[in-house]
């Protein structure tokens, strides 16, 4: 594995071979020295053109963990603010002998775009409303962890999907582990030609959230993206949260077993109630701590060996 | 059974000779796992840790033997020494496998690294950098099946099933019935 850019180029079995490595990693989190060398004498820039706390924080933490050098750079405070294009940022990075490059940016494509400027290994961290890999894979080993496995299990996906690259990396890792996937919006806010994409990879589309919630065996609450909308998606905040929110009354009739994923940050009150953030079955801290077990194992399998 | 014949502008193929069959080895873990109690003065604080991917099986069947002879369990775990390799850079992606210690952790017992195969020795020195990351272990030791010598490091084993003299170009390979469906160790 040269880049990691979309869930798309892994095969089953390399998305195993990650769970694998990844589940050794969580054991390292338990441990009361937590490094391991196998990265040592790497180098590893997280290049976050968008603000992030938890995706660059959970980078940077399981670089150092594997013991590599990590820099962290933010368009705000570098060179990027005072108009130097992505091209020239990421090759005068890189010129000081970057083995890894982590990027996050607005623009969809963007890290595919880099990878084709640099010889370092690129991992996209979130690139617009396209994709999020790293969090698919968090979801998805986080979700294997608790049922088991995801073959036939059925996951509702639910929330603004026009915006969400956490939806797009999801959908094509869930089905690609077997699950079987329903994503759950408001019309406006359901990405259009989903009907030709759900045919090809698979999975169901729905308006109607209590109808599908009955049957879930995992619900995934997405963040509604104010900040990428325009306005007029939806008409208030209010309504939102009685169509398509996660609340107290949907939780009650919610199996005590089936677990409540959310990929932060959440907005309380609006696509999910406290109750349902902090309930016992909601497994959105474990998606942190496996968060950074997937991204230490990604780094591993991305720096490691040879050629890389 | 007569030769294989030559054929021209291909290599004769290598031949396997069995060093060990079944019966040896178990032979050599029964004398490895006495030896294990003669040193210890018994079974109390042994943690026996099988490096993968077949010192997990030998390990365990050491445990049993031990366990056979005190009438007591002996505490078992697998070490995975992969993120320790000093040759990571150089090989292909490896990939790591499970590191699981019993539940009473390794510290102040005595540890004993279970391996196939002795050879460079760079294997142990990654597990031993392993154990000083999970804890602190009174005393360390390690067994191993079959010791061929070329070591590049000063690494010694305390408990060896069988010294086989080898040459560098030649090739041990250690089967075992839990991983290969079968039981021998063979030079070729």
């Amino acid at each position: 594995m040269k880049h990691l850019l979309s869930v798309d180029d892994l095969s089953t079995d390399e998305v195993e071979a990650l769970f694998a490595t990844a589940a050794d990693m969580h054991d390292v989190q338990s441990r009361e020295v937590k490094k391991l060398p196998a990265l040592r004498g790497r180098t590893v820039v997280n290049m976050f053109f968008e603000d992030s706390t938890r995706t660059r924080s959970s980078f940077e933490i399981a670089g150092k963990w594997l013991s590599a050098d990590v820099i962290n750079i933010s368009a705000k405070g570098s060179s990027a603010s005072k108009g130097e294009s992505l091209r020239d940022t990421v090759l005068t990075v890189c010129a000081m002998g970057v083995d890894g490059l982590v990027i996050r940016h607005p623009a969809s494509g963007a890290a595919l775009q880099v990878s084709q400027w640099v010889d370092a290994g690129v991992v996209n961290a979130g690139d617009g409303t396209h994709e999020h890999p790293t969090q698919a894979l968090l979801d998805a080993y986080t979700l294997q962890r608790r049922l088991g496995s995801l073959r036939d299990r059925h996951v509702v996906v639910v929330g603004d999907l026009t915006h969400s690259r956490v939806f797009r990396s999801n959908v094509q890792c869930l089905t690609k582990l077997g699950a079987r996937v329903t994503v759950v919006a408001p019309p406006t806010l359901m990405p259009s030609g989903v009907g030709t994409w759900s045919a090809a990879a698979g999975f169901e589309t729905s308006y109607d959230l209590d109808a599908v919630l009955p049957e879930a065996d995992a619900v995934m609450m997405l963040r509604v993206q104010r900040e990428r909308m325009s306005g007029g998606f939806f008409p208030s905040a209010r309504e939102y949260t009685v169509g398509y929110g996660l609340t107290r009354d949907r939780l009650s009739r919610l199996r005590p077993d089936v677990p409540i994923c959310h990929p932060g940050p959440m907005n309380r009150g609006l696509e999910i109630a406290a109750d349902a953030a902090d309930a016992a079955q909601s497994v959105v801290l474990q998606q942190v701590s496996s968060g950074l077990a997937i991204r230490m194992a990604v780094l591993y399998h991305l720096l490691a060996g040879e050629g890389a | 059974m007569p030769a294989p014949e030559a054929v021209p502008g291909r290599e004769s193929p290598r031949t396997d000779r069995t060093v060990l069959d079944a019966r040896d080895i178990s032979r050599a873990l029964t004398r490895i796992s006495h030896e294990l109690l003669e040193r210890n003065k018994g079974a109390n604080d042994l943690v026996l840790l099988g490096l993968h991917t077949r010192g997990v099986p030998l390990a365990r069947r050491i445990a049993a033997k031990i366990a056979a002879v005190e009438g007591a369990p002996v505490a078992v775990g697998e070490l995975d020494v992969t993120m320790y390799r000093d040759d990571l850079r150089s090989q292909p992606t490896r990939r790591a496998h499970k590191t699981a210690l019993p539940a009473g952790g390794i510290d102040r017992k005595v540890v004993v690294l279970v391996d196939d195969v002795l050879f460079s020795g760079r294997t142990i020195r990654a597990a031993l950098d392993a154990l000083a990351d999970l804890g602190r272990p009174s005393a360390v030791r390690l067994a191993v099946l079959v010791d061929r010598g070329h070591r590049e490091l000063p690494i010694r084993a305390d408990h060896v099933g069988k010294n086989l003299p080898s040459a560098l170009a030649e090739r041990v390979s250690v089967r075992l019935s839990e991983v290969d469906g079968t039981d021998e160790v063979t030079i070729s």
